[in-house]
Protein backbone atom coordinates (compact mmCIF):
# COMPACT_ATOMS: atom_id res chain seq x y z
CA UNK A 1 0.00 0.00 0.00
CA UNK A 2 1.35 3.76 -0.81
CA UNK A 3 0.91 5.58 2.47
CA UNK A 4 2.18 8.87 0.90
CA UNK A 5 2.21 10.66 -2.46
CA UNK A 6 4.52 12.87 -2.94
CA UNK A 7 3.71 16.26 -5.37
CA UNK A 8 5.93 17.61 -7.98
CA UNK A 9 8.07 20.19 -6.22
CA UNK A 10 11.28 22.36 -6.91
CA UNK A 11 13.85 21.29 -4.42
CA UNK A 12 15.08 24.36 -2.33
CA UNK A 13 18.01 22.82 -1.60
CA UNK A 14 19.44 22.52 -5.28
CA UNK A 15 17.71 25.96 -5.93
CA UNK A 16 20.51 27.02 -4.18
CA UNK A 17 23.17 25.95 -6.75
CA UNK A 18 22.07 28.56 -9.56
CA UNK A 19 19.41 30.88 -8.24
CA UNK A 20 19.61 34.41 -7.25
CA UNK A 21 19.02 35.74 -10.64
CA UNK A 22 17.25 38.82 -9.57
CA UNK A 23 15.21 38.24 -12.68
CA UNK A 24 11.56 37.28 -10.78
CA UNK A 25 8.90 39.96 -10.11
CA UNK A 26 9.15 42.14 -7.31
CA UNK A 27 6.93 40.73 -4.76
CA UNK A 28 4.03 42.81 -4.12
CA UNK A 29 4.20 45.38 -6.99
CA UNK A 30 1.79 44.08 -9.09
CA UNK A 31 -0.94 42.83 -7.13
CA UNK A 32 -1.39 43.48 -3.40
CA UNK A 33 0.60 46.03 -2.35
CA UNK A 34 -0.26 45.60 1.35
CA UNK A 35 1.60 42.30 2.17
CA UNK A 36 4.49 40.00 1.38
CA UNK A 37 4.33 36.55 -0.31
CA UNK A 38 6.87 35.16 -2.45
CA UNK A 39 5.29 32.19 -2.73
CA UNK A 40 2.75 33.14 -5.81
CA UNK A 41 6.27 34.37 -7.61
CA UNK A 42 6.96 32.65 -10.98
CA UNK A 43 10.73 31.95 -11.65
CA UNK A 44 12.42 33.88 -14.37
CA UNK A 45 15.81 32.28 -14.50
CA UNK A 46 15.97 31.52 -17.80
CA UNK A 47 19.70 29.71 -17.58
CA UNK A 48 18.29 27.65 -14.64
CA UNK A 49 15.50 25.84 -16.75
CA UNK B 1 11.39 21.16 10.02
CA UNK B 2 8.00 19.28 9.26
CA UNK B 3 4.35 21.09 9.10
CA UNK B 4 1.57 18.62 9.36
CA UNK B 5 -2.47 20.22 9.03
CA UNK B 6 -5.42 18.09 7.94
CA UNK B 7 -7.60 20.29 5.57
CA UNK B 8 -10.29 19.91 2.74
CA UNK B 9 -10.24 15.90 3.28
CA UNK B 10 -6.64 15.81 2.88
CA UNK B 11 -3.52 14.93 5.32
CA UNK B 12 -1.42 17.19 4.10
CA UNK B 13 3.06 17.32 5.61
CA UNK B 14 5.25 19.98 4.10
CA UNK B 15 9.21 19.83 4.29
CA UNK B 16 10.27 23.12 4.85
CA UNK B 17 13.65 23.25 3.88
CA UNK B 18 13.08 21.11 0.60
CA UNK B 19 10.01 22.31 -0.47
CA UNK B 20 8.50 19.27 -0.63
CA UNK B 21 4.55 18.47 -0.39
CA UNK B 22 3.22 15.14 0.45
CA UNK B 23 -0.30 13.97 0.71
CA UNK B 24 -0.56 11.49 2.94
CA UNK B 25 -3.00 8.14 4.68
CA UNK B 26 -3.75 8.91 8.41
CA UNK B 27 -1.12 6.27 8.75
CA UNK B 28 1.88 8.01 7.50
CA UNK B 29 0.50 11.35 9.17
CA UNK B 30 0.53 9.62 12.62
CA UNK B 31 3.94 8.06 12.38
CA UNK B 32 5.57 11.24 10.37
CA UNK B 33 4.27 13.14 13.71
CA UNK B 34 6.16 10.43 15.88
CA UNK B 35 9.11 9.65 13.89
CA UNK B 36 12.07 11.92 15.12
CA UNK B 37 11.27 11.51 18.29
CA UNK B 38 10.41 7.44 19.22
CA UNK B 39 12.47 4.12 18.07
CA UNK B 40 10.71 2.05 15.45
CA UNK B 41 9.44 -0.50 17.76
CA UNK B 42 7.76 2.22 19.88
CA UNK B 43 6.00 3.79 16.88
CA UNK B 44 4.99 1.16 15.69
CA UNK B 45 3.33 -0.52 18.93
CA UNK B 46 1.91 2.74 19.52
CA UNK B 47 0.34 2.75 15.74
CA UNK B 48 -0.93 -0.82 16.49
CA UNK B 49 -2.49 0.02 19.44
CA UNK B 50 -4.14 3.13 18.12
CA UNK B 51 -5.29 1.49 14.83
CA UNK B 52 -6.65 -2.04 16.95
CA UNK B 53 -10.13 -1.64 15.06
CA UNK B 54 -8.51 -1.51 11.58
CA UNK B 55 -7.50 -4.91 10.60
CA UNK B 56 -5.90 -4.26 6.81
CA UNK B 57 -3.23 -1.78 9.51
CA UNK B 58 -0.59 -5.01 9.98
CA UNK B 59 2.67 -4.58 12.09
CA UNK B 60 3.88 -5.54 8.02
CA UNK B 61 2.09 -2.59 6.88
CA UNK B 62 3.04 -0.49 9.75
CA UNK B 63 6.39 -1.45 8.57
CA UNK B 64 6.40 -0.73 4.98
CA UNK B 65 5.08 2.31 5.86
CA UNK B 66 7.95 3.40 8.22
CA UNK B 67 10.46 2.17 5.07
CA UNK B 68 8.19 4.97 3.01
CA UNK B 69 9.29 7.98 5.67
CA UNK B 70 12.88 6.57 5.75
CA UNK B 71 13.40 6.20 1.94
CA UNK B 72 11.77 10.27 2.18
CA UNK B 73 14.11 11.19 4.94
CA UNK B 74 16.91 9.38 2.89
CA UNK B 75 16.00 11.45 -0.18
CA UNK B 76 16.21 14.44 1.20
CA UNK B 77 12.37 15.09 0.84
CA UNK B 78 11.63 14.94 4.87
CA UNK B 79 12.61 16.43 7.78
CA UNK B 80 15.40 18.49 6.10
CA UNK B 81 17.68 20.35 8.26
CA UNK B 82 17.96 24.27 8.11
CA UNK B 83 21.06 25.07 6.42
CA UNK B 84 19.95 28.70 4.81
CA UNK B 85 21.33 30.85 7.55
CA UNK B 86 24.77 31.21 6.20
CA UNK B 87 23.01 32.52 2.68
CA UNK B 88 20.84 34.64 4.45
CA UNK B 89 22.86 38.16 3.38
CA UNK B 90 24.25 36.71 -0.02
CA UNK B 91 21.43 37.24 -2.54
CA UNK B 92 21.12 41.31 -1.58
CA UNK B 93 24.75 40.78 -1.47
CA UNK B 94 24.94 39.88 -4.97
CA UNK B 95 22.55 42.84 -6.45
CA UNK B 96 24.10 45.33 -4.06
CA UNK B 97 23.08 48.58 -5.77
CA UNK B 98 20.79 46.54 -8.53
CA UNK B 99 17.73 48.75 -8.47
CA UNK B 100 14.30 46.69 -11.00
CA UNK B 101 11.38 47.98 -9.45
CA UNK B 102 9.73 51.61 -9.49
CA UNK B 103 6.22 52.49 -7.78
CA UNK B 104 5.99 55.77 -9.21
CA UNK B 105 3.27 58.18 -7.36
CA UNK B 106 2.38 60.35 -10.18
CA UNK B 107 -0.20 61.53 -8.01
CA UNK B 108 -0.73 62.44 -4.91
CA UNK B 109 -4.21 63.35 -4.90
CA UNK B 110 -7.47 60.91 -5.35
CA UNK B 111 -10.91 61.65 -6.32
CA UNK B 112 -12.30 59.02 -3.88
CA UNK B 113 -12.20 59.81 -0.35
CA UNK B 114 -11.97 56.16 1.70
CA UNK B 115 -11.41 56.76 4.83
CA UNK B 116 -9.43 53.34 5.25
CA UNK B 117 -7.01 54.60 2.69
CA UNK B 118 -3.36 53.66 3.99
CA UNK B 119 -2.28 56.77 1.86
CA UNK B 120 -4.38 59.08 4.00
CA UNK B 121 -6.57 59.84 0.48
CA UNK B 122 -3.64 60.08 -1.63
CA UNK B 123 -1.74 62.59 0.34
CA UNK B 124 0.62 59.83 2.27
CA UNK B 125 0.24 62.77 5.10
CA UNK B 126 1.79 65.18 3.33
CA UNK B 127 0.12 67.68 0.62
CA UNK B 128 -1.61 67.12 -2.66
CA UNK B 129 1.11 66.97 -5.74
CA UNK B 130 1.39 65.40 -8.88
CA UNK B 131 4.72 64.23 -10.71
CA UNK B 132 5.75 66.25 -13.66
CA UNK B 133 6.83 64.51 -17.38
CA UNK B 134 10.41 66.15 -16.28
CA UNK B 135 10.53 63.96 -12.71
CA UNK B 136 8.88 60.81 -14.28
CA UNK B 137 11.52 60.53 -16.94
CA UNK B 138 14.52 61.34 -14.67
CA UNK B 139 13.05 58.36 -12.40
CA UNK B 140 12.82 56.24 -15.36
CA UNK B 141 16.28 57.49 -16.24
CA UNK B 142 17.30 56.69 -12.70
CA UNK B 143 15.90 53.35 -12.63
CA UNK B 144 18.06 52.47 -16.33
CA UNK B 145 20.73 53.49 -14.96
CA UNK B 146 20.71 51.46 -11.51
CA UNK B 147 19.43 48.18 -12.73
CA UNK B 148 22.63 46.78 -13.56
CA UNK B 149 22.58 43.39 -15.88
CA UNK B 150 18.73 43.17 -15.26
CA UNK B 151 16.28 42.98 -18.16
CA UNK B 152 13.08 43.24 -16.66
CA UNK B 153 12.19 46.49 -14.78
CA UNK B 154 8.89 47.13 -13.29
CA UNK B 155 6.77 50.18 -13.17
CA UNK B 156 3.70 50.62 -11.40
CA UNK B 157 1.60 53.78 -11.99
CA UNK B 158 0.10 54.39 -8.32
CA UNK B 159 -1.08 56.77 -6.42
CA UNK B 160 -3.63 58.47 -4.98
CA UNK B 161 -5.13 58.13 -8.42
CA UNK B 162 -2.69 57.97 -11.50
CA UNK B 163 -5.13 58.56 -13.95
CA UNK B 164 -5.36 61.99 -12.35
CA UNK B 165 -2.25 62.10 -14.16
CA UNK B 166 -3.24 60.28 -17.43
CA UNK B 167 -1.59 62.69 -19.77
CA UNK B 168 2.41 61.94 -17.71
CA UNK B 169 1.55 58.03 -17.35
CA UNK B 170 0.75 58.25 -21.54
CA UNK B 171 4.44 59.81 -21.89
CA UNK B 172 6.17 58.31 -19.57
CA UNK B 173 5.37 54.81 -21.16
CA UNK B 174 6.00 56.60 -24.73
CA UNK B 175 9.49 57.52 -23.06
CA UNK B 176 10.57 54.10 -21.72
CA UNK B 177 9.51 52.27 -25.02
CA UNK B 178 11.63 54.82 -26.68
CA UNK B 179 14.49 53.38 -24.36
CA UNK B 180 14.10 50.56 -23.35
CA UNK B 181 16.03 48.57 -27.03
CA UNK B 182 19.00 50.87 -26.89
CA UNK B 183 19.27 50.62 -22.92
CA UNK B 184 18.68 46.51 -23.37
CA UNK B 185 15.39 46.53 -20.39
CA UNK B 186 12.23 45.18 -20.68
CA UNK B 187 9.75 47.43 -18.83
CA UNK B 188 6.64 45.86 -17.36
CA UNK B 189 4.35 48.53 -16.51
CA UNK B 190 1.54 48.14 -13.46
CA UNK B 191 -1.52 50.53 -13.50
CA UNK B 192 -3.70 50.71 -10.16
CA UNK B 193 -6.79 52.39 -9.89
CA UNK B 194 -9.91 53.43 -8.68
CA UNK B 195 -11.58 53.46 -11.97
CA UNK B 196 -13.57 56.84 -12.07
CA UNK B 197 -11.42 58.15 -14.68
CA UNK B 198 -11.58 55.01 -16.96
CA UNK B 199 -12.83 55.61 -20.52
CA UNK B 200 -12.14 54.15 -23.97
CA UNK B 201 -9.00 56.20 -24.24
CA UNK B 202 -7.46 54.65 -21.14
CA UNK B 203 -9.06 51.31 -21.97
CA UNK B 204 -7.12 51.42 -25.19
CA UNK B 205 -3.69 52.69 -23.40
CA UNK B 206 -3.98 50.11 -20.42
CA UNK B 207 -4.86 46.90 -22.42
CA UNK B 208 -1.99 48.00 -24.80
CA UNK B 209 0.84 49.23 -22.71
CA UNK B 210 0.13 48.32 -18.99
CA UNK B 211 1.38 43.99 -18.25
CA UNK B 212 -1.05 44.59 -15.49
CA UNK B 213 -3.86 46.32 -14.48
CA UNK B 214 -4.92 46.38 -10.63
CA UNK B 215 -8.91 47.32 -10.78
CA UNK B 216 -9.91 48.14 -6.53
CA UNK B 217 -13.76 46.87 -5.81
CA UNK B 218 -14.22 45.85 -2.73
CA UNK B 219 -17.17 43.55 -3.89
CA UNK B 220 -20.73 44.20 -2.78
CA UNK B 221 -21.86 47.47 -3.62
CA UNK B 222 -23.02 47.84 0.00
CA UNK B 223 -19.68 47.35 0.96
CA UNK B 224 -17.89 49.16 -1.51
CA UNK B 225 -19.95 52.03 -0.97
CA UNK B 226 -19.21 52.16 2.74
CA UNK B 227 -15.67 53.38 2.38
CA UNK B 228 -15.17 54.07 -1.84
CA UNK B 229 -16.81 57.18 -1.86
CA UNK B 230 -16.44 60.50 -3.75
CA UNK B 231 -16.25 63.60 -1.98
CA UNK B 232 -20.00 64.76 -1.62
CA UNK B 233 -20.00 61.01 0.26
CA UNK B 234 -21.42 59.26 -2.66
CA UNK B 235 -20.73 55.62 -3.25
CA UNK B 236 -18.92 55.11 -6.70
CA UNK B 237 -19.69 51.54 -7.36
CA UNK B 238 -22.73 52.01 -9.81
CA UNK B 239 -20.17 54.03 -11.74
CA UNK B 240 -17.03 52.15 -11.79
CA UNK B 241 -18.63 49.04 -12.22
CA UNK B 242 -19.60 48.98 -15.93
CA UNK B 243 -15.86 50.24 -16.87
CA UNK B 244 -14.26 47.63 -14.73
CA UNK B 245 -16.36 45.11 -16.98
CA UNK B 246 -15.57 46.59 -20.29
CA UNK B 247 -11.68 47.06 -19.79
CA UNK B 248 -11.34 43.66 -18.71
CA UNK B 249 -13.50 42.33 -21.63
CA UNK B 250 -11.20 44.31 -23.84
CA UNK B 251 -8.10 43.14 -22.05
CA UNK B 252 -8.45 39.97 -24.43
CA UNK B 253 -6.97 38.05 -21.31
CA UNK B 254 -4.06 40.09 -20.21
CA UNK B 255 -3.14 40.19 -16.69
CA UNK B 256 -5.37 42.29 -14.06
CA UNK B 257 -6.41 41.83 -11.04
CA UNK B 258 -9.83 42.99 -9.05
CA UNK B 259 -8.63 44.43 -5.98
CA UNK B 260 -10.81 44.49 -2.90
CA UNK B 261 -9.95 45.04 0.79
CA UNK B 262 -12.06 43.60 3.54
CA UNK B 263 -12.42 45.19 7.11
CA UNK B 264 -14.05 45.45 10.14
CA UNK B 265 -16.99 46.03 7.77
CA UNK B 266 -17.16 42.69 6.00
CA UNK B 267 -14.87 39.61 7.01
CA UNK B 268 -17.16 38.04 5.47
CA UNK B 269 -15.46 38.82 2.59
CA UNK B 270 -16.14 35.13 0.38
CA UNK B 271 -19.86 36.84 -0.43
CA UNK B 272 -17.62 39.89 -1.88
CA UNK B 273 -15.61 36.95 -3.71
CA UNK B 274 -18.57 36.11 -4.66
CA UNK B 275 -20.19 39.40 -6.20
CA UNK B 276 -16.67 39.71 -8.16
CA UNK B 277 -17.50 36.46 -9.69
CA UNK B 278 -21.32 37.33 -10.28
CA UNK B 279 -20.21 40.75 -12.22
CA UNK B 280 -17.71 38.89 -14.86
CA UNK B 281 -14.37 38.69 -13.22
CA UNK B 282 -12.02 35.80 -12.59
CA UNK B 283 -8.89 37.13 -11.30
CA UNK B 284 -9.34 38.29 -7.49
CA UNK B 285 -7.57 39.61 -4.67
CA UNK B 286 -8.88 40.69 -1.33
CA UNK B 287 -6.52 41.81 1.63
CA UNK B 288 -6.89 42.69 4.80
CA UNK B 289 -6.91 46.44 5.52
CA UNK B 290 -3.75 47.81 6.75
CA UNK B 291 -4.43 50.61 9.81
CA UNK B 292 -3.83 50.97 13.51
CA UNK B 293 -5.32 48.50 15.78
CA UNK B 294 -7.92 50.97 17.37
CA UNK B 295 -9.13 52.61 13.54
CA UNK B 296 -13.44 51.65 13.69
CA UNK B 297 -12.35 49.48 10.43
CA UNK B 298 -9.31 47.42 11.77
CA UNK B 299 -10.13 43.87 11.69
CA UNK B 300 -10.53 42.17 15.68
CA UNK B 301 -9.53 38.93 17.16
CA UNK B 302 -12.82 37.78 16.23
CA UNK B 303 -12.44 39.24 13.00
CA UNK B 304 -9.20 36.79 12.09
CA UNK B 305 -11.16 33.81 13.35
CA UNK B 306 -14.22 34.38 10.93
CA UNK B 307 -11.86 35.58 8.13
CA UNK B 308 -9.74 32.49 8.36
CA UNK B 309 -13.02 30.38 8.27
CA UNK B 310 -13.29 32.43 5.02
CA UNK B 311 -10.05 31.48 3.29
CA UNK B 312 -11.20 27.45 4.18
CA UNK B 313 -14.71 28.60 2.21
CA UNK B 314 -12.85 30.44 -0.33
CA UNK B 315 -10.65 27.11 -1.19
CA UNK B 316 -14.10 24.95 -1.47
CA UNK B 317 -15.47 27.53 -3.69
CA UNK B 318 -12.91 27.44 -6.27
CA UNK B 319 -12.80 23.37 -5.83
CA UNK B 320 -16.28 23.82 -6.78
CA UNK B 321 -16.34 26.18 -9.66
CA UNK B 322 -12.86 24.00 -10.95
CA UNK B 323 -14.86 20.92 -11.35
CA UNK B 324 -17.78 23.09 -13.03
CA UNK B 325 -15.01 23.72 -15.36
CA UNK B 326 -15.44 27.88 -14.38
CA UNK B 327 -11.89 27.96 -12.03
CA UNK B 328 -11.07 31.70 -11.00
CA UNK B 329 -7.52 32.91 -9.61
CA UNK B 330 -7.47 34.51 -5.58
CA UNK B 331 -3.72 35.80 -6.50
CA UNK B 332 -3.18 34.46 -2.69
CA UNK B 333 -3.68 30.78 -3.75
CA UNK B 334 -1.37 31.30 -6.54
CA UNK B 335 1.67 28.62 -5.65
CA UNK B 336 3.48 27.61 -8.27
CA UNK B 337 5.25 23.80 -6.67
CA UNK B 338 7.61 23.24 -9.41
CA UNK B 339 8.72 26.73 -10.87
CA UNK B 340 8.26 28.95 -8.41
CA UNK B 341 11.11 31.15 -6.63
CA UNK B 342 14.48 29.67 -5.90
CA UNK B 343 16.24 29.36 -2.34
CA UNK B 344 17.23 32.93 -2.46
CA UNK B 345 13.99 34.86 -3.43
CA UNK B 346 12.59 32.79 -0.49
CA UNK B 347 15.23 34.40 2.24
CA UNK B 348 15.66 37.62 1.14
CA UNK B 349 11.49 38.47 0.42
CA UNK B 350 9.92 41.12 -1.26
CA UNK B 351 13.10 43.89 -2.43
CA UNK B 352 12.07 47.04 -0.81
CA UNK B 353 14.16 49.35 -0.30
CA UNK B 354 17.07 47.44 -1.80
CA UNK B 355 16.12 46.71 -5.33
CA UNK B 356 12.34 47.94 -4.96
CA UNK B 357 11.89 51.73 -4.30
CA UNK B 358 8.61 54.15 -4.22
CA UNK B 359 9.03 57.86 -5.88
CA UNK B 360 7.13 60.48 -4.95
CA UNK B 361 5.77 63.00 -7.39
CA UNK B 362 8.81 65.54 -6.32
CA UNK B 363 11.21 62.62 -6.63
CA UNK B 364 12.01 61.46 -3.33
CA UNK B 365 13.06 57.81 -2.96
CA UNK B 366 11.58 56.01 -0.46
CA UNK B 367 11.74 51.81 0.53
CA UNK B 368 8.09 51.01 -0.87
CA UNK B 369 4.89 53.11 -1.21
CA UNK B 370 4.26 52.47 2.39
CA UNK B 371 7.13 54.33 3.94
CA UNK B 372 6.29 57.05 1.73
CA UNK B 373 5.84 59.70 3.76
CA UNK B 374 7.66 58.66 6.91
CA UNK B 375 10.67 61.16 6.87
CA UNK B 376 13.46 58.63 8.80
CA UNK B 377 12.70 56.34 5.70
CA UNK B 378 13.53 58.49 2.69
CA UNK B 379 16.34 57.11 1.10
CA UNK B 380 17.38 59.44 -1.26
CA UNK B 381 16.32 60.73 -4.40
CA UNK B 382 16.00 60.12 -8.48
CA UNK B 383 18.68 63.28 -8.99
CA UNK B 384 21.59 62.30 -6.40
CA UNK B 385 20.67 59.24 -5.22
CA UNK B 386 20.99 57.10 -2.44
CA UNK B 387 21.96 59.25 0.68
CA UNK B 388 20.66 57.24 3.68
CA UNK B 389 22.89 54.57 4.36
CA UNK B 390 21.89 53.81 7.52
CA UNK B 391 18.45 52.60 6.30
CA UNK B 392 19.82 51.42 2.99
CA UNK B 393 21.75 49.54 5.39
CA UNK B 394 18.43 47.97 7.57
CA UNK B 395 16.73 47.26 4.52
CA UNK B 396 19.99 45.11 2.99
CA UNK B 397 20.13 43.29 5.91
CA UNK B 398 16.51 42.55 6.56
CA UNK B 399 15.74 38.48 6.06
CA UNK B 400 14.01 35.88 6.92
CA UNK B 401 17.02 34.97 8.88
CA UNK B 402 16.75 38.25 10.33
CA UNK B 403 13.57 38.06 12.33
CA UNK B 404 14.24 36.15 16.04
CA UNK B 405 10.37 35.43 15.79
CA UNK B 406 10.47 33.60 12.54
CA UNK B 407 12.67 30.91 13.03
CA UNK B 408 10.44 28.23 14.23
CA UNK B 409 7.53 29.36 11.86
CA UNK B 410 7.13 26.80 9.24
CA UNK B 411 5.47 29.78 6.68
CA UNK B 412 9.06 31.25 6.76
CA UNK B 413 9.83 30.11 3.42
CA UNK B 414 6.63 31.16 1.97
CA UNK B 415 6.23 34.50 3.32
CA UNK B 416 10.28 35.30 3.78
CA UNK B 417 9.78 37.35 6.86
CA UNK B 418 6.42 39.00 5.15
CA UNK B 419 6.07 42.82 4.79
CA UNK B 420 8.37 45.35 6.37
CA UNK B 421 5.86 48.02 6.90
CA UNK B 422 3.49 46.11 8.34
CA UNK B 423 6.18 44.94 10.38
CA UNK B 424 7.42 48.14 11.10
CA UNK B 425 3.82 49.43 11.89
CA UNK B 426 3.40 47.16 14.21
CA UNK B 427 6.23 46.96 16.09
CA UNK B 428 8.25 49.73 15.41
CA UNK B 429 11.18 47.33 13.55
CA UNK B 430 11.39 46.28 9.82
CA UNK B 431 12.56 42.98 11.50
CA UNK B 432 9.83 42.72 13.69
CA UNK B 433 6.64 40.50 13.02
CA UNK B 434 3.08 41.52 12.36
CA UNK B 435 1.55 38.92 14.00
CA UNK B 436 -2.17 38.80 12.86
CA UNK B 437 -0.96 39.07 9.62
CA UNK B 438 1.76 35.71 10.01
CA UNK B 439 -2.04 34.23 11.21
CA UNK B 440 -3.85 34.83 8.28
CA UNK B 441 -0.85 34.16 6.13
CA UNK B 442 -0.58 31.04 7.33
CA UNK B 443 -4.17 30.03 6.75
CA UNK B 444 -3.52 31.46 3.10
CA UNK B 445 -0.67 28.52 2.80
CA UNK B 446 -2.62 25.91 4.37
CA UNK B 447 -4.86 26.41 2.37
CA UNK B 448 -3.37 27.22 -1.43
CA UNK B 449 -0.58 24.22 -1.00
CA UNK B 450 -4.42 21.97 -0.24
CA UNK B 451 -5.54 23.12 -3.42
CA UNK B 452 -2.68 22.00 -5.10
CA UNK B 453 -2.70 18.42 -3.64
CA UNK B 454 -6.69 18.10 -4.54
CA UNK B 455 -5.76 19.77 -8.01
CA UNK B 456 -3.09 16.86 -8.35
CA UNK B 457 -5.43 14.14 -7.19
CA UNK B 458 -7.83 15.35 -9.54
CA UNK B 459 -5.42 15.00 -12.35
CA UNK B 460 -4.16 11.41 -11.55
Amino acid sequence: MEHIVTLKTRNLCESAANGGCGECQTSCQSACKTSCGIANQKCENTEEK
Amino acid sequence: MIHQYKLGGYNIVLDICSGAVHAVDELAYDMIALFESGSREAIASAMLAKYRDRPEITEAEISRCYEQIQALKDQGQLFTPDTFAPMAGRFKEKSAGVIKALCLHVAHTCNLNCSYCFASQGKYHGDRAIMSLEVGKRALDFLIENSGHRRNLEVDFFGGEPLMNFDVVKELVAYARSREKEAGKNFRFTLTTNGMLIDDDVIDFANREMSNVVLSLDGRKEIHDRFRVDYAGNGSWDRIVPKFQKLVQARGGKNYYMRGTFTHANPDFVKDIRQMLDLGFTELSMEPVVCAPDDPSALTPSDIEIVKQQYEELADLMRQRDREGRPFTFYHYMIDLSGGPCIYKRISGCGSGTEYMAVTPWGDLYPCHQFVGEERFKLGDIWNGLNNPEVQGEFAACNVYAKPECQDCWAKLYCSGGCAANAYHATGSITGVYESGCELFRKRMECAIMLAVSRAAEDR
